[in-house]
């Protein structure tokens, strides 16, 4: 098979959203009759790349070379016709049409598809549902039957897994396998290892947005693409001074738990436990889409879960609203800080935001207190600016330290960070593990989810890893290291991960 | 049988037909017509032809200008100049028509229908190609028509011919039918129910549902948009033309309530603001609905004023009553991680 021909090419492929470079240089070849799989960590780029290839954002530089000639599409019809067809992670049937009306939105003739239903098992499925109203597996599906019927040359399969039940993974797994036998390719992205050793020929791995090696799994396999992932960084972990992994434990001074989780479940979460002691941080590690999201949605108020236990400093609590957490001292530190910050006004008063119930006089804010508090959390985190000035004009990384500021200023039991560094620059980074960590040693509590996960013995006492809605391990930080931190969250659980923190 | 199957029996636990299901709105919409056509006939018992021609002739304008704004708004987008693009069509036609003939007319009346889809289009072209939001464009094209209107006619005036402001009054069949629903009807149903039934309609409903799923489907966003304002810009022509045959004249002022009326008609009639839910036969029956209210009121000798209050406390109860279906099918927000 080394002599089949390849198929698809592309050679430095790169693609920025304003300042956020989401693909740096792509590089990926696929052969004619082999399934290729795309792996990387959260944000390595797997996702942009795809969707270059199918039309979906054109590219800033690259090339994409089909059959050795030279190929631009400018959006996912072109790229269908030339034989690319792809079946995207978020399901892109329209929800208020019918699924009928989706395929003949799609130029997509019925007896075309008939036969790709029937292979799928999906004959029951009726289709003159509304897309909205049929379940999202069985509409991965069906996004999979429409996309086999054009008969593409490359499949693309983006995380499409991820959302399956076993058995009808198996259907789709089925298919490439069919599709390799008749001398075509599929390109599948996922997270899930065993499932790439079974079915994948090679896998491309990318890190931070550039390739940065192919794989053949028949020779060499999971811990190769492993250590792909990590790259240099596996080699020598840089732990920068005062990275908690070599520090002794902090004295127990409080070893209270400042929150306990018991039995949780909400949506992904199936049943989560785990202690939060005060004077800690204890970092989450988790792939896309294993229920982190909403575990911080229970913590912060923003939904009720459906079922366990949340109680705060010896206290079972349950929020109706984030008013509520913020009320019992949980107070979230999002990603995204458009969720978090008023863009248009001054940093100020999206300090004082918060505090202002424990600030009124009858009715009027106290300025003067307000204006002192705010000061002293500015300085803290040494955010640069004046604080009249307009959020929106900050920094990323300034603003993030903003709603760090918010709860600095207003106090908190225990802060939940998600994801917090996601996209700021490295200085400011170093800047929040420290006031992390500061906060920790003053006897708070700090929940830190990341996708990068240095951070984890950068900033972390101990570390549980979440996969598939359950805490799968639970690790001091000593022992989290990327490789073992990876593993466990791809489900390959390793011997002795059960190690009690600071013992 | 696979897990999923069982999964996909229970989601059919609906005994209602889905007929009845997808229209519920539609057909809320017409049973609040007959119902407050009931309340029309107890209190005035000697409810004849001649109020129902009436009812028509004023509820023309409204149906048309609702029958425009739910096009845009079907496709996701928002026209604020539907009221200011009826009066420039109202103006243009009273002023050329004035000591013309019929078949002159009729000419004028293709002319302006032509120049009120290329308006329109305009709206889409601009939204489109400048990427300023589809409420900035129109509010601001609504200045600009509003403007055109006055330079065209300044005050209050022209006409028309006879034969061309009876066309919507007189009746071929009974006098129960006047022709001016036979006009709305026919225009309506000439224009739509092809597009309807075309890929061009399935990709209008598909992008104000979801402009990425459904540029994924293939559908190029830009034209489709733009189709739906040169439809709105059409159809607010036609409004223009039924309001120079409900009044006789022109009148460059007369438009600027439609705007906000028609938006009231196409939230009433069941047309989702967020684009992709609705149809035009919901409009077109609230637009009845709301020029009967205050004409009712006059009926009962109360201040007609009060139609206003009537009216909007009637949007609020229809939009209260229409949210409760999705507050049952039980989909919940969710934070973005």
């Amino acid at each position: 098979m080394t002599d089949s021909a390849v198929l698809l090419e592309t050679r430095g492929i790169s693609k920025t959203y304003g300042a956020v470079v989401a693909l740096r240089s792509g590089d990926l070849s696929v052969r004619a009759g082999e399934i290729h799989a795309l792996m990387g960590a959260n944000g390595a780029g797997k996702s942009t790349l795809v969707k270059v290839l199918t039309g979906d954002v054109a590219p800033n530089s690259g090339t994409i070379l089909l059959d050795g000639k030279g190929v631009r599409f400018a959006s996912p019809a072109s790229a269908r016709q030339a034989g690319l067809s792809s079946v995207y992670q978020d399901v892109s049937l329209v929800p208020l049409l019918t699924i009928a009306q989706n395929l003949r939105l799609s130029r997509i003739a019925m007896p075309e598809v008939r036969p790709w239903i029937e292979e799928l098992e999906l004959e029951h499925v009726d289709l003159n549902e509304l897309a909205r109203d049929v379940p999202t597996p069985i509409l991965h599906l069906l996004d999979l039957a429409q996309a086999l019927a054009t008969l593409p040359r490359l499949l693309i399969l983006d995380e499409v897994t991820a959302t399956l039940p076993a058995d009808l993974t198996e259907r789709v797994f089925r298919v490439a396998r069919r599709w390799r036998t008749e001398g075509r390719s599929v390109v599948l992205i996922s997270h899930r290892m065993p499932e790439v050793q079974a079915l994948c020929d090679r896998a491309t791995v990318l890190r931070d947005g550039t390739t940065v090696g192919v794989v053949d799994l028949a020779s060499s396999g999971q811990e190769e693409i492993v250590s792909l992932m990590l790259g240099e960084a596996a080699a020598s972990v840089v732990v920068s001074e005062g990275a908690v992994a070599d520090r002794e434990p902090a004295p127990a001074v409080d070893r209270r738990p400042a929150l306990e989780v018991r039995n949780l479940r909400s949506g992904k979460l199936k049943d989560v436990s785990f202690t939060l002691h005060r004077g800690e941080v204890l970092g989450l590690v988790a792939l896309e889409g294993q229920g982190q999201a909403d575990l911080f949605d229970c913590l912060s108020g923003n939904h009720s879960p459906e079922g366990g236990e949340i109680i705060v400093q010896g206290k079972p609590r349950k929020f109706r609203h984030p008013h509520d957490a913020i009320g019992a001292g949980l107070v979230l530190v999002p990603a995204d800080r458009a969720l978090a910050l008023l863009p248009q006004r001054s940093v100020r008063e999206n300090i004082a935001l918060p505090m202002i119930n424990s600030l009124r006089n009858w009715g009027l804010i106290r300025l003067g207190i307000e204006r002192k508090r705010v000061r002293a959390a500015i300085d803290r985190l040494a955010i640069d600016t004046r604080s009249q000035s307009r959020v929106k004009q900050l920094s990323g990384g300034n603003q993030q330290k903003v709603t760090l500021a918010r709860w600095l200023a207003t106090g908190f039991t225990v802060l939940l960070c998600f994801d917090p560094t996601r996209g700021i620059d490295i200085r400011t980074k170093e800047q929040m593990y420290g006031v992390l960590r500061e906060l920790a040693a003053s006897g708070s509590a700090v929940l830190l989810f990341t996708s990068e996960l240095p951070e984890i013995q950068l900033a972390c006492d101990r570390a549980i890893v979440l996969f598939g809605g359950a805490v799968t391990a639970e690790l001091a930080a000593h022992d989290a290291t990327e490789a073992v931190l990876i593993r466990a969250a791809h489900g390959l659980v390793t011997g002795g991960g059960e190690v009690e923190a600071a013992s | 049988m696979s897990a999923s199957g069982v999964r996909l029996e229970g989601e059919r636990r609906f005994t209602t037909p889905r007929l009845v299901r997808r229209n519920a709105w539609t057909l809320g919409t017409c049973a609040l017509f007959v119902a407050v056509m009931i309340f029309t006939v107890v209190i005035h018992p000697s409810y004849g032809p001649f109020e129902v021609h009436s009812l028509v002739v004023g509820a023309l304008p409204l149906a048309f200008a609702a029958v425009a704004e739910a096009s845009v708004v079907l496709a996701g987008g928002i026209d604020l100049s539907v009221g200011a693009m009826m009066a420039v069509a109202n103006v243009l036609a009273a002023r050329y028509m004035l000591h013309h003939g019929f078949e002159t007319s009729l000419i004028i009346s293709a002319l302006v229908l032509i120049g009120g889809s290329l308006a329109g289009g305009l709206n889409g072209v601009v939204a489109w190609r400048t990427r300023v939001p589809d409420i900035v464009v129109t509010l601001a094209m609504s200045f600009v028509w509003g403007g055109v209107a006055l330079l065209i006619l300044a005050q209050p005036g022209g006409g028309a011919p006879d034969q061309f402001l009876s066309i919507a009054s007189g009746s071929f069949f009974t006098p129960w039918v006047p022709n001016g629903l036979l006009l709305l009807v026919f225009v309506v149903a000439l224009v739509w129910v092809p597009i309807r039934l075309s890929r061009a309609g399935l990709a209008l409903y598909a992008v104000g549902s979801d402009r990425t799923a459904a540029f994924r489907r293939g559908v190029t966003i830009g034209p489709v948009r733009i189709l739906s304002y040169a439809l709105g810009g059409f159809f607010a022509a036609c409004g223009g033309l039924a309001l120079l045959m409900s009044t006789g004249i022109g009148s460059p002022l007369s438009g600027t309530i439609y705007t906000l009326s028609a938006i009231s008609a196409i939230v009433l009639g069941g047309v989702s603001l967020a684009g992709g839910r609705g149809s035009l036969i919901g409009p077109i029956v609230a637009a009845f609905i709301l020029t009967l209210i205050p004409a009712d009121l006059i009926l009962l000798g109360t201040d007609p004023n009060y139609g206003q209050v009537v009216t909007g406390a009637l949007i609020v109860l229809v939009v209260m009553a229409g949210g409760l279906a999705p507050f049952l099918r039980r989909r919940r927000p969710r934070l973005a991680a």
